[in-house]
């Protein structure tokens, strides 16, 4: 199996390289690739829509279509992770608790807290002591961390950036979060069901945004019908346009790098995380 | 062999990118672990990024972000012109083109949603049969 | 950037890739999944590939890791090959 396998690649490597030697040299000004579309986009970008990122404008605006399906499949992979690994919690026999003053370890049937529970934190079997600077220095970094994703989306017509970037910068603070404290502080606060609720949101604010310009009047996901609802020129709304859409794959791709977090740490559980 | 050495260099990147596909094809072959086979399906696809990525350079060429001045109109509030977009016309080689790169984009947040979805599938395969090894599993197949 | 800067850091990735998919230790080749992200995204960000770049850092080199170490937690670190 393994000979087999070697001679197939050896195989298909030397053929791939003997019809690579044909390719234009890279770095070609005046290879195919680079005449055929993309001279219309770079020269126009700036008359159509007002966004110097030529990037952000291909993807959110003349592609727009091709985006909103993309933000679906992250929605669905989302979705595919909490129905492949989310199971019933057990009825639990004991839980351990573990006196933070004295590090006396006590084991309570059934459901029952101990009395003056501030003191005691619950461990299980695997359970290593969460470290005092790890979690005071994220705390002190996470806001940063989500200043700075707030930027990233809100500058990506300028900058490179954009909402896929901002959302998966969102989504790790988080992450960092539930990695330094407990995974139960994390869902405390981003519960499971604010993920859920979060991704399908991101998704219909983009098909909102082109059932809104189906409205207006014009085809669907053509920004410049939104001009009387901005009061600003075509060309502007579909600037503001590309910001509305952007902020939706923000919000979407945040909460689903969270859910597919807090399920895959947990293997469905999620009680206790890394 | 002078020349075959200079081919190869002007083209650097293409042959890396088939070494490196070429490594994540053989993991995902014949390695018996899931794990491994998954991080090779992650190296294929990374590879075919850097391909498309390399289609769109040209030499001397800049970021595909537009460069744009301040004009005096555009800092008083409101007062969003036409004129106030209008730049010096752009010369289509100062640009690297932008299209590969939109592409990839997509192709690497699908790429991130594909690992969780696999990852996921191989830890319920080893909460069901106790291993991560293709051989193993097909062995308890067999027999169970 | 230097031309044979970048041939040394294209001749890394492959070293990192073949090391990811060779170790027995199954942390240390998520972990190296993680540098090789890493150097491809510096060989776009000097190709002028900058939003790429950007998403392939964060994603790549951020996010995967995590899940694939998450992953690997869940499941055994040993492996046979």
């Amino acid at each position: 199996m393994k000979i087999l396998g070697k001679l197939t690649i050896l195989l298909c490597g030397v053929l791939l390289m003997v019809f690579t030697m044909e390719f234009p040299d890279w770095g070609d000004p005046e290879s195919p690739a680079s005449t055929h579309l993309s001279p219309y986009f770079i020269q126009h970008t700036m008359d159509d829509t007002a966004v110097p990122n030529i990037v952000t404008s291909v993807l959110a605006d003349y592609r727009g279509y091709d985006t909103m399906f993309e933000t679906t499949v992250i929605l669905t992979a989302g979705l595919a992770c909490f129905l492949l690994l989310r199971i019933e919690r057990k009825k639990v026999t004991h839980r351990y608790y573990r006196h933070e003053p004295t590090g006396v370890t006590l084991r309570m049937a059934g459901d029952k807290f101990p009395k003056n529970s501030e003191v005691f934190q619950r461990m299980d079997a695997n359970w290593v002591p969460y470290d005092f600077i790890i979690s005071r220095t994220c705390r002190l970094i996470i806001p940063f961390i989500q200043i700075f994703a707030l930027y990233v989306v809100a500058h990506g017509h300028h900058s490179p950036g954009g909402g896929f970037q901002g959302g998966v910068l969102m989504g790790a603070s988080v992450i960092l979060f539930a990695i330094s404290h407990n995974l139960r502080a994390a869902i405390k606060s981003f519960s499971e069901k604010t993920a859920a609720l979060f991704s399908v949101t991101g998704v219909f604010i983009y098909a909102g945004t082109g059932a809104l310009c189906l409205i207006f009047g014009e085809v669907f996901l053509n920004y410049s019908a939104l001009a009387p609802l901005f009061g600003s020129d075509r060309i502007m709304a579909r600037s503001h346009g590309i910001l509305m859409v952007e902020i939706g794959v923000a919000v979407a791709v945040t909460a689903v790098m969270i859910w597919i977090y807090y399920n895959l740490s947990s293997a469905g559980k999620q009680d206790e995380g890394l | 062999m002078e020349s075959i050495f200079a081919l190869v260099l002007a083209k650097a990147n293409y042959v890396v990118y088939i070494i490196l596909m070429m490594v994540g094809l053989y993991a995902m072959i014949v390695k018996n672990n899931l794990i491994k086979k998954i991080i090779g399906m992650s190296i294929f696809q990374t590879a075919i990024i850097l391909f498309y990525v390399s289609i769109g350079y040209k030499r001397g060429a800049t970021i595909p972000i537009l460069e744009h001045h301040a004009s005096p109109e555009t800092a008083v509030h409101g007062a969003e012109k036409i004129v106030a977009h209008a730049m010096d016309t752009v010369n289509v080689a100062n640009y690297i083109n932008p299209l590969p790169h939109v592409l990839m984009l997509t192709a690497i947040v699908v790429g991130v949603a594909t690992l969780g979805v696999a990852l996921a599938l191989a830890i319920k395969v080893y909460n069901t049969y106790g291993t991560v090894e293709e051989d193993e599993i097909n062995q308890q197949l067999r027999s169970g | 950037m230097i031309w044979q800067l970048e041939l040394i850091i294209l001749l890394l990735v492959i070293v990192c890739a073949v090391a990811a998919i060779t170790v027995r230790d199954l942390l240390s080749s998520a972990l190296l999944l993680g540098a090789y992200s890493f150097l491809l995204c510096l060989i776009w960000a000097v190709m002028g590939a900058v939003d790429v770049a950007f998403t392939e850092a964060t994603v790549g080199a951020g996010v995967s890791t995590v899940f694939c170490v998450a992953a690997v937690f869940h499941t055994t670190r040993r492996s046979k090959d």
